[in-house]
């Protein structure tokens, strides 16, 4: 029996259902669930929004109650006992609980009190938790003008006043810059390593479970797959390799992602990741003719390869499953690419708010048919900057043109030529997908014929026949993304606005996502995308990367990710490449 | 309480009271919305007519006719205009430059100087029925007071009888002021109190603040107290300040003692922050928390506390749910207070109402409150 192994473990779910009540839809948030998770370590649970992780959180920290089975923390059972395990648990929750009309010094104050800690204790456990966060200089700083990784940071120092034996970590890491990520990674692992805690840690981006000792796969309420994540990637020895041909990368991505060996393929830096099905190596005969120079080169796998091998199957759609639209089949008339053609102009572009400047005198050029990322942490500018270009937001100095137009004192025809797909998809949630679709047909100014051509291309292209009666409000994460570009698509822009179009939704749903994308500026819209996913950067041509309301690096990703190569850092991510970028950008605020 | 039970609980008042501080929205919720109401209706609101323009038709003018107008011109609650033909005060009224016309009549001297009765022409615009009903009142009152006082020079005995109303009658130099500003203050310190509660609550259940504070050790009694004690404290200052401003500004008498008024305030005020406190236990936005204090705490105390509309002449149904209005205790004892004195018989059961609908409110809020968030 594995329990006498592990006498108490800090987590053990045995057919552990959650179920919610949103209006008359039932939601299942948790079904079925049977884990433990041993004492020690990081445990890392792994999932997209909505596939329950904040629901484990929750019901783990006493603060839900399961409609089934059993959950104990540290041997205790939750629901009978919460406040037992809550005198023993630390739990941040995903906005980090703080004050923000309090200082930091307050917030501990507070929290101190609340877990009681003794005020002799006090001195040197603050001095101890200042030091570890390195928020020493700010404790007399208001907690909401902190930035988002010292709000982080701040809501960690408050949840282990009192040491936890285990440590519940909603969401932590999402939308905080790169840094203060590895930061927090670095206390994380002081804790688990020298301090005997346990950490249980949430998280929405697939690189970071590679860190866990231990990672619990959550997809729609299921638990998809648990162990070490090496475990979880050791089937997949064999079928990653790394493929490059004369053909551009995004061509050669659409053709390996519809052929029936490859089971994932995403452009990573100059060429193009592919995942074959188990048992299948790469065939370059299959390329033929217009790639017959790729040429394949194993690579090690890594968690995510794993992850979406799984989902495939669990899926049952695989990587040739319709949806990417070929390129020229996009409905779209645009103008062929030109050399120096720059259909977006951004200079020393500033937006104060009061003495706040949220853009900072910025500049770029996006060029026609190019996709553009706006890369950076929450509060970066990139929504600020995103909407002066839209003109929803005039620039306080600076110029911007967009096809040359000043969209905010442009006439119809200039905004016609603009797709707008804004975060969390601006959709109406009480209207069914039919509905949403006629309505920005009619926003767009489409008519009769017209309106119902562009409604039937958006149906078919999108797959939503299915659920064209479906309230928006209830479709799942992915839909509504699927069904908020084709919104943006309906009126044929040759421009799109994309913000933060992948946020939360799951691997499967942000690589269709990319091939759409991919498949637009293949037939030669021009896509400007702001994200603060890191692996983003690398479907896009050019990419600026801001910080602070300033743009610190601009250019190719693979020239920025050179930039950043040292002898500490031969291959270095793009991740790498950003904490680069702000410490060379640090040091010469330092010098100056 | 034990020690480390008190030092959470100290713990979150000094939270709270730092809060209140550095955020002035509590700060304006206690004291600005409660002196901006009462000065709106306070000014805006009252029962008495005027300075009301009037049409004056004197088809035949004479002395006699000149000392009948000359009456209404001496009125404080008339602005009398004088217009020859019927027709044309008719147009004036149509054209609401006027809200009522009194019309003198070609034989009205002759008649009068006859003896016999002498009748006027009295039309009242009926659209508003209230200040219809008014206007017609003080049109009597001035009537009466003009034969009493011509009869008196003549020596005779004042014409009996008079049909007057009894408002008018018995009221006519009171300001109704006197008696709506202390039903005012119950309406908006039901809003207030109900408000200061529920939108602070629901703003931690927005921040996440409250998801956090539930897996800490602090109980919910304390978290409640927590938000009892510093709102309670708000609450009162607000109070006094609604009461400062009738007695100084509005010039309201305070007949009975203040450590009455104080005490049922008091009581009132515990059971308008139970109020609040019982919706934050459902609302857990600030917008739909001030949406249901809105509708449940302020227009039933606004409509059903009897501060203005008579509770006993509603519907029975009706006046059985003015029974959970706690404004309606708040208003009987207020006007007695203002008005009457220490008035024992009605302060001591509407008191005791009060502190009963107090105890359940709080008792109520305290079960809907669970360490949980489902």
């Amino acid at each position: 029996m594995p329990a006498a192994a592990d006498p108490v473990p800090a987590l053990r779910c045995a057919g552990l259902r959650r179920r919610f009540r949103i209006g008359r839809r039932v939601v299942v948030a948790l079904d079925d669930i049977d884990v433990s998770v041993a004492r020690g370590g990081i445990t890392g649970l792994i999932g997209a929004d909505g596939a329950g992780k904040t629901t484990l959180m929750r019901l783990a920290a006493g603060l839900l109650q399961p409609d089934a089975g059993r959950i104990e923390v540290l041997g205790i059972d939750v629901a009978r006992e919460p406040l037992k395990v809550q005198t023993r648990v630390g739990y941040m929750p995903q906005h980090f609980g703080l004050y923000e009309d309090l200082s930091v010094r307050e917030n501990l104050d507070l929290y101190a009190d609340l877990q009681g800690v003794l005020p002799a204790q006090r001195p040197a456990r603050y001095a101890e938790l200042l030091h570890m966060t390195g928020l020493g200089p700010f404790t007399a700083r208001m907690a909401g003008r902190l930035s988002g990784g010292m709000k982080q940071k701040l809501g960690l120092a408050c949840t282990l006043l009192q040491p936890p034996e285990l440590l519940l970590l909603d969401e932590p890491t999402v939308g905080v810059d790169p840094v203060s990520r590895r930061e927090l990674w670095q206390i994380i692992d002081h804790l688990t390593r020298n301090l005997d805690a346990t950490v249980l840690f949430s998280t929405a981006y697939l690189d970071e479970a590679e860190r866990c000792d231990t990672v619990l796969v959550l997809h729609e309420g299921r638990l998809l797959a648990s162990g070490p994540p090496r475990e979880i990637a050791a089937g997949m020895d064999g079928r990653s390799f790394r493929a490059t041909a004369a053909l551009g990368r995004r061509q050669l991505q659409a053709r390996l992602a519809g052929l029936p060996w490859v089971v994932d393929a995403v452009i990573q830096g100059g060429g193009v990741r592919v995942v074959t099905q188990a048992g299948a190596s790469p065939d370059p005969a299959t390329m033929r003719p217009a790639a017959a120079d790729v040429r394949f080169v194993p690579v090690p796998p890594r968690f995510e390869d794993g992850l979406v091998a799984r989902l495939r199957a669990e899926s049952g759609r695989d990587a040739a499953a319709p949806g990417g639209m070929a390129a020229g089949d996009a409905g779209v008339v645009a103008s062929p690419p030109g050399a120096d053609d720059d259909i977006i102009v951004v200079e020393h572009l500033t937006r104060r708010f009061g003495l706040f400047a949220a853009v900072d005198d910025i500049s770029f050029r996006v060029r026609r048919g190019e996709i553009f990322g706006l890369l950076g942490a929450n509060g970066a500018g990139k929504s600020t900057t995103f909407r002066m270009l839209c003109g929803l937001l005039p620039p306080s100095s600076g110029r911007l043109r967009v096809a040359g137009f000043d969209l905010r004192n442009a006439a119809a025809p200039a905004r016609g030529r603009i797709g707008y797909m804004a975060q969390k998809f601006s959709l109406y949630g009480d209207l069914s997908v039919a509905q949403n679709l006629r309505f920005f047909a009619s926003a767009y100014r489409l008519h009769g014929a017209r309106r119902t051509a562009r409604m039937a291309w958006a149906i078919r292209e999108f797959d939503l026949a299915a659920m064209l009666e479906a309230t928006a409000r209830d479709l799942p994460l992915g839909f509504k993304q699927r069904l908020a570009l084709a919104c943006a698509l309906m009126h044929e822009p040759d421009i799109l606005f994309l913000d933060e179009p992948t946020s939360g939704v799951d691997p499967l749903a942000r690589r269709e996502f990319w091939r759409r994308i991919n498949a637009l500026a293949e037939a030669g819209v021009t896509v400007l995308v702001t994200t603060h996913f890191m692996e983003e950067a690398e479907y896009c041509d050019r990419l600026v990367i801001m910080a602070q309301g300033r743009v610190l690096a601009a250019g190719e990703p693979e020239a920025i990710k050179a930039a950043a190569r040292g002898a500490n850092r031969p291959d270095p991510t793009m991740e790498d490449a950003f904490i680069a970028v702000i410490e060379a950008a640090d040091k010469r605020t330092l010098a100056a | 309480m034990n020690p480390v039970a008190l030092r959470r609980l100290r713990g979150l008042l000094r939270k709270e009271f730092l809060q209140i501080w550095r955020d002035p929205s509590a700060l304006a919720i206690a004291f600005l919305l409660p002196a901006v109401l009462l000065l709106i209706f306070g000014y805006g609101v009252s029962l008495d007519a005027r300075n009301v323009p009037l049409a004056l038709v004197t088809q035949r003018p004479g002395a006699l006719a000149a000392s009948f107008t000359a009456a209404f011109s001496h009125s404080p609650y008339f602005r009398p205009r004088p217009f020859l033909t019927i027709q044309e005060a008719e147009r004036a009224m149509r054209a609401h430059e006027v809200q009522g016309i009194v019309w003198l009549p070609s034989d009205f001297a002759r008649r009068a100087q006859a003896g016999g009765d002498a009748p006027i022409g009295v039309i009242v615009n009926g659209v508003d029925a209230n200040d219809a009903r008014i206007v017609e009142g003080y049109v009597q009152q001035v009537w009466a007071t003009w034969l009493t006082a011509r009869a008196r020079r003549r020596g005779e005995a004042a014409p009996t009888p008079l049909s007057v109303q009894p408002r008018v009658r018995f009221n006519p130099a009171v300001s109704s002021r006197d008696y709506l500003v202390p039903g005012l203050i119950a309406v908006i310190m039901t809003l207030t109190g109900a408000l200061l509660t529920a939108l602070v609550i629901a703003r931690e259940w927005e921040r996440g603040t409250m998801e956090a504070l539930m897996v800490t050790r602090v109980t919910m009694r304390e978290i409640l107290l927590a938000k009892l004690i510093p709102y309670f404290l708000l609450g009162m200052g607000g109070m006094a300040a609604s009461v400062a401003i009738a007695v100084l500004l509005f010039g309201v008498p305070l007949a009975g003692s203040w450590w009455v008024l104080a005490g049922a305030s008091a009581l009132f005020m515990l059971a308008a922050l139970g109020m609040g406190l019982l919706i934050s236990g459902f609302a857990r936005s600030q917008f739909v928390a001030g949406q249901i204090a809105l509708i449940v705490t302020f227009l039933p105390a606004f409509l059903l506390s009897g501060f203005v509309f008579d509770i006993g002449s509603m519907p029975r149904a009706v006046q059985w749910i003015t029974h959970v209005v706690a404004a309606r205790y708040f208003v009987a004892i207020l006007q007695s207070v203002f008005l009457a004195g220490n008035v024992w018989p009605v302060i001591l059961p509407n008191a005791l109402a009060l502190a009963v609908i107090a105890a359940i409110f709080l008792g109520l809020a305290r079960t809907v409150f669970r360490r949980r968030l489902d």
